[in-house]
């Protein structure tokens, strides 16, 4: 065991190292940095065409660009949603599919089955609708914890996906195809071939959703949902509207599922009840679990992560779900706080300072 | 309205077949301490979370300024103007100091999510009087230097009063303390003590639960008693010390087991 913590220890230390760094910048190199980073994200679906980091990140089999916006972007949108839920309020939910699944399922049905409107338009209607669910799934189911809600939640992902199976208006188990593309904008069009478009507009969403995500995270909104997280009677003792707020953080996160659908939607052009299994349920929560549940940007690398592992280990084909296990179950073992967690206050800062110089303090 | 605070009316408190506050009446008046004592398992704090809101009383009522309280929600109680602390520590231990606080004064603010998205200048506004009143009420308890540290990374004594602060932010009228010295070494009782003289000085009136009778005897106006359940004593603390009740319920009578 203690020869295993020692050679697992860089990794072990990665996230830390990486946030002392980054909180030793000040705010015009943090700013910098954004930049480059969103840069080089932009320019992602050319990474396979650099020398040595092509051979590392291109993915056999598929595209890498088609890895990046179908398995990475929405996995990465979910996660964001998700980890408003389960991260900062601290509620588990095992349905999360199911706002994904509205989100796919009002484009697929105003675009193609019932009405002919634009991408672009179901967009703000398919958040609306999903948030509704949201209400509808957390006004009465709000008032349990811990493990009956899971297990309620775990119900409505399957309800949401029988129903659109047994529902002819929803197309039932042949799904609904032709579903509209999002329209041409800035030059790029959005085809049946080229998924670089569809990466574009999908990191696209994904920054306006942080954005967002961001704001009410360091609001008296973020405040409520990580005090209802710690200790929700101490919380409501002290004035925080619990049932109110632990509502708001489900239709918030229904609203970024619902965009993920919709994102989905328009790129494959089909949907069927089949794409929306309780394993993908389980799979969002994974990538916000790994990532570090309650830090947006550690949700974000769990997703990367349980994307693309897959789809770089496609090589071994059939074994590869299982090297993904045993990486997760490692991962556990040995940083069950994720790999990039929350970090709560300046004490790092003190450590860092600590070490800095020999004089032990206190 | 008279200067009675809280009035704690003939109230009844049973869980199946205990009764753990029987026909207990208690009035608090305006800018008093009043502190509560007993044996364990007394009622003390089964009396604070009837007052909170916890527990709805099985029978009785409870009337804060002239208004009943019975039945309301817990954080409706909160912006009413009560706020307490809790006799085993309930901070929100992943959040700073400074947040745990802030989270106090949010009771007091109204922009929500919408607020929040857009950065409205109201939410501007109300976000940095938060900050500005919590910094306020950390230098107040003492305990400005660790605003910025995890709430589960401070000392002890430091968690302790910062709960206090995370109530006095809620703006409250009655401050209610859940022994509050529990744990602390004389010279913290001493420093505690001038702290609660110190919070009534600011206007603000007290209830405080507490085991340690020097804490109590020193600092409370007025003491009441309970035991198993029933007020047994209320008057000043030298008449509380002196009556034969009380004496008997804290040390004992005959083979009456503790």
């Amino acid at each position: 065991m203690n020869t295993v913590q020692t050679l697992l220890a860089p990794l072990r230390n990665m996230g830390d190292s990486f946030g002392d760094a980054f909180d030793r910048m000040n705010k015009w190199q943090k700013y910098s940095f954004y930049g480059v980073v969103i840069i080089a994200l932009y320019l992602a679906p050319f990474w396979p065409d650099v020398p040595v980091l092509g051979r590392i990140v291109d993915t056999p089999g598929t595209q890498f660009a088609t890895v990046l916006n179908d398995q990475v972007i929405i996995f990465v949108l979910v996660a964001l949603g998700l980890n408003v839920v389960v991260g900062l309020a601290g509620l588990l939910d095992l349905g999360y599919v199911g706002f994904y699944a509205v989100g796919a399922y009002v484009t697929a049905s105003l675009t193609s089955e019932h009405a002919s409107l634009p991408w672009l338009l179901t967009l703000p209607i398919a958040v609306v609708v999903s948030m509704l669910f949201g209400v509808i799934l957390g006004a009465p189911t709000l008032r349990l914890r811990g493990d009956y809600l899971a297990i309620v939640t775990l119900g409505f992902g399957e309800i949401i996906r029988l129903t659109a199976k047994n529902m002819e208006w929803l197309g039932a188990s042949r799904g609904i195809s032709d579903i509209k593309k999002p329209p041409s904008m800035f030059g790029l069009k959005f085809g049946v071939i080229d998924p670089k478009p569809y990466y574009y507009l999908g990191l696209t969403l994904v920054l306006l959703v942080l954005f967002v995500l961001h704001r009410l995270e360091y609001s008296r909104v973020g405040r409520s949902w990580v005090a209802i997280r710690e200790d929700e009677d101490a919380a409501e003792l002290m004035g925080v509207n619990t049932f109110k707020f632990k509502l708001w953080a489900f239709t918030i996160g229904a609203a970024v599922g619902g965009i993920a659908g919709v994102h989905y939607a328009g790129k494959v052009g089909f949907i069927n009840p089949d794409n929306f299994p309780l394993t993908l349920s389980i799979l969002f929560l994974a990538a916000v679990v790994l990532g570090g549940s309650g830090n947006m940007y550690g949700a974000i690398m769990g997703a990367v992560l349980v994307a693309y592992i897959p789809e770089r280990l496609r090589n071994f084909a059939d074994k590869r779900v299982f090297v993904f296990g045993v990486v997760l179950v490692l991962m556990m073992v040995f940083r069950p706080e994720g790999i990039l967690p929350k970090r709560v206050g300046d004490e790092h800062e003190k450590r860092r300072k600590k070490s800095d110089s020999t004089e032990a303090a206190q | 309205m008279s200067g009675t605070l809280l009035d704690f009316d003939n109230v009844t408190m049973q869980f199946g077949g205990v009764t753990a506050l029987s026909e207990v009446s208690l009035q608090i008046a305006r800018g008093e301490i009043l502190g509560l004592i007993g044996p364990n398992g007394a009622g003390k704090t089964t009396c604070f979370n009837v007052i909170t809101g916890v527990y709805a009383p099985t029978v009785g009522a409870v009337r804060f300024d002239g208004r009943s309280i019975t039945g309301m929600k817990r954080h409706q109680i909160t912006k009413q103007g009560i706020a307490r602390t809790f006799q085993n520590i309930r901070l929100f231990s992943q959040m700073t100091a400074l947040e745990n606080v802030m989270v106090g004064a949010d009771s007091r603010k109204a922009s929500s999510v919408g607020g929040a998205i857009l950065r409205t200048a109201r939410q501007r506004r109300e976000e940095n009087e938060a900050r500005e009143r919590s910094m306020e009420l950390l230098t107040f308890m003492g305990i400005a230097d660790r605003a910025n540290n995890a709430a589960r990374n401070l000392p002890y004594g430091y968690q302790r009063r910062l709960e206090i602060a995370r109530a006095l932010a809620t703006e409250p009228q009655l401050l209610c303390l859940d022994e509050p010295a529990a744990g602390f070494n004389p010279a913290e009782k001493q420093e505690l003590n001038e702290l609660i003289l110190k919070i009534r000085a600011q206007g603000y009136t007290v209830l405080l639960i507490e085991h340690d009778m020097n804490v109590v005897m020193k600092v409370s106006d007025r003491v009441a008693v309970l035991d198993f359940g029933r007020k047994i004593a209320d008057g000043s603390p030298d008449e509380v010390r002196n009556n034969p009740d009380v004496i008997a319920a804290y040390l004992g009578v005959d083979d009456n087991a503790s």
